[in-house]
């Protein structure tokens, strides 16, 4: 048997090479303003703390896109998945929600899952969009796979994109069929879909620094209805 | 007629309900009877407000249900089914069987579970009360009415997207001072509107209303015990009469009424009102009104006489109907922020003018409030019931 580092160098996927993603502001329609900013490896624990309590809520299908999120950060921290990324999107450094995604090669991206702990501002709308944009304007990929699995969530991609029908391809996911995002409808949304300014300022970026997490309690108020801003 | 006094209210918090229907409208009905604290008075009567549950929870017959519930037999049992004005009537009715002297005591509860179902569906559903043959098949629903109602009136009135948003970013605010209320969730001027974001928070609808002029789609459950003077004063709870209930109907498409933005049931309902009370708008100290959408809060101020037509949009841009202006509109945050599960509107507005007048209002009471106004608007106006309360000294 080799030794662990060559067996552990057999069992990571090989990367390509990312730009990072540029974090940018957004004013919520509450007036807050929400950094979207890509996360490291060492971040991912705190995300995993965030979404625990939520395994068990059913509304809207947060158990399921928790479990999987959960196994896919582990899995991003651990080099389990070809060029895996993360962003977060952080009000005056609280959690608001969170996205990811990753490359399949060089021209086709993965779309896998968006969190919003933050209800009622479309944190979860405007972090989907950050996420196509990653794929479009900083990789520079021709195509994103996408599946829902809420029917918010296809009513937010799906439609209001709207996304094309690519049932011949599996998305990992698995479940529903691909559909997919081209870059003529990405470009064809953005006007109305993506939005946020750059460069973020010193003082905003340093605000959403450190990841801090809503109090238990108040995440799942907000997930399953309440929409408070409480921290 | 006997008069008649509202001795108890109740509600459940709006928004999206983990219990059934009959559970929502037991406990809003037990929360209201807890408020009235009866003793060995009993209820001669239940009338139920209600628009869809037939169709929405394959539950019929619901006032019966409610009495089941509450054990509260032989009680009287009534359903009342009249679009978003549901509550009012269903109100109107407890009311004239206290008057006519049929009974004594009536409990009035307003529910409405709509969340049970897609929005898709929940929009089709109350789509429903359009024309059919002039509205409906056409794909006409209540925000592109709205809609084009907001235009004429916009065009006509120098109403803009600003004046729109502010009733908004009022409502929201006075949400966020009621506990029941379905978004605690307050939004500004520049995320809805000037910032470059607002694109995406605030997306249209039906233009030129977007998704923060329209209210939300609501769970939820109203309750108010109504009794004769004699039971009131005998019972000795705070007295909030009701002084006066009009109403009023206009044509059932919006096409066929020589001026589209004249909202006619709304001015004779409150006309009727008013008249019955012995007092003017200059009397009234707060309002609710039925702002599904934004537009309708400012056109139904005119229409009910508080402004001059055309001139309800300058009362709100004063502060005049903000807490703390002369004329609080809305304070427990409207259909707009509070929700609106159609046939609980009614009767939740006149739950909130029953706390205004007690002086039981918490952060949202408006100060030395003794008559209050509602205005519950069925269809898109071809139906609607406004109701004058006071409070007895």
């Amino acid at each position: 048997m080799g030794n662990v580092d060559e067996l552990e160098a057999l069992l990571r996927p090989p990367a390509l090479d990312m730009p990072p993603y540029p974090p940018k502001a957004i004013t919520l329609a509450s007036g807050e303003k929400m950094v979207v900013r890509q996360i490291d490896r060492d971040e991912v624990p705190i995300l995993l703390e965030a979404i625990y309590p939520l395994l068990w809520v059913e509304r809207d299908y947060y158990d399921i896109v928790s479990a999987r999120l959960f196994g896919e950060l582990l899995a991003y921290k651990r080099y389990r998945v070809k060029n895996e990324y993360v962003l977060v999107g952080l009000i005056d450094g609280v959690l608001a929600g969170m996205v990811n995604g990753h490359l399949v090669d060089e021209k086709v991206g993965m779309s896998y899952h968006t969190m919003t702990i933050r209800r009622g501002l479309r944190v979860g709308s405007h972090l989907f969009a950050a996420k196509m944009e990653y794929h479009m304007e900083f990789l520079n990929q021709e195509e994103v796979l996408i599946v829902a699995e809420s029917p918010i969530g296809f009513r937010r991609w799906m439609i209001e994109y709207p996304l094309q029908k690519k049932y011949e391809v599996p998305h990992e996911l698995g479940g529903g069929p691909s559909w997919v995002l081209t870059r003529d409808t990405y470009f064809a949304a953005k006007p109305r879909l993506v939005s946020g300014s750059r460069p973020v300022s010193s003082e905003l970026l340093a605000s959403a620094e450190t990841i801090v997490l809503p109090a238990e309690e108040t995440v799942k108020k907000q997930v399953l209805g309440g929409k408070g801003g409480e921290k | 007629m006997r008069p008649v006094s509202i001795i108890g209210a109740g509600m459940t918090k709006f928004g999206r309900s983990e219990w059934p229907l009959s559970k929502l409208m037991s406990v809003a009905s037990l929360a209201a009877l807890h408020h009235a604290d009866l003793g060995d008075v009993k209820v001669d009567g239940v009338v139920v407000a209600n628009m869809g549950a037939a169709r929405l929870n394959r539950q019929t017959a619901i006032a019966s249900a409610l009495v089941d519930s509450l054990n509260i037999f032989p009680a009287t049992a009534e359903s009342v089914e009249n679009g978003p004005a549901s509550g009012a009537s269903a109100f109107k009715v407890g009311y004239q069987a206290i008057a006519s002297g049929m009974a004594d005591v009536v409990l009035v509860t307003g529910v409405e579970m709509m969340r049970a179902v897609n929005n898709l569906e929940a929009t089709d559903f109350v789509a429903s009360l359009s024309h059919p043959e002039a509205e409906y098949i056409y794909g006409v629903t209540l925000p592109s009415l709205a809609g084009m109602f907001a235009r004429l009136y916009m065009e006509r009135y120098g109403v803009t997207r600003e004046h729109l948003a502010r009733v908004a970013i009022k409502n929201h605010d006075n949400a966020m001072k009621n506990p029941y209320a379905h978004i605690h969730q307050t939004v500004t001027m520049e995320g809805i509107l000037t910032a470059p974001e607002a694109v995406v928070n605030n997306p249209p609808i039906a233009e030129p209303l977007h998704m923060f002029d329209c209210c939300p789609v609501s769970d939820g459950a109203a309750s108010l015990v109504l009794a004769s003077q004699e039971v009131a004063e005998k019972l000795g709870r705070p007295i909030v009469r009701i002084a006066g209930i009009g109403q009023a109907t206009d044509t059932h498409a919006v096409q066929n009424r020589p001026d589209p933005t004249e909202l006619t049931a709304v001015r004779l309902a409150a006309q009727k009102a008013f008249s019955m009370a012995g007092i003017t708008p200059k009397d009234i100290d707060v309002a609710e009104l039925h702002d599904a959408f934004t537009i309708l809060e400012i056109a139904e101020s005119e229409e009910a006489g508080f402004f001059k037509k055309g001139e309800g949009h300058k009362a709100l841009e004063k502060g005049i109907t903000s807490l703390g202006g002369k004329l609080p509109i809305n304070p427990s945050g409207g259909l707009k922020a509070k929700g609106h599960p159609v046939g609980a509107t009614g009767v939740a507005q006149l739950v909130e003018l029953t706390w205004q007048l007690r002086g039981e209002a918490g952060e949202r009471q408006v100060q030395k409030a003794k008559n209050a106004f509602a205005c519950n608007f069925g269809g898109f106006g071809n139906n609607v019931v406004a109701t004058v309360l006071t409070r007895e000294v």
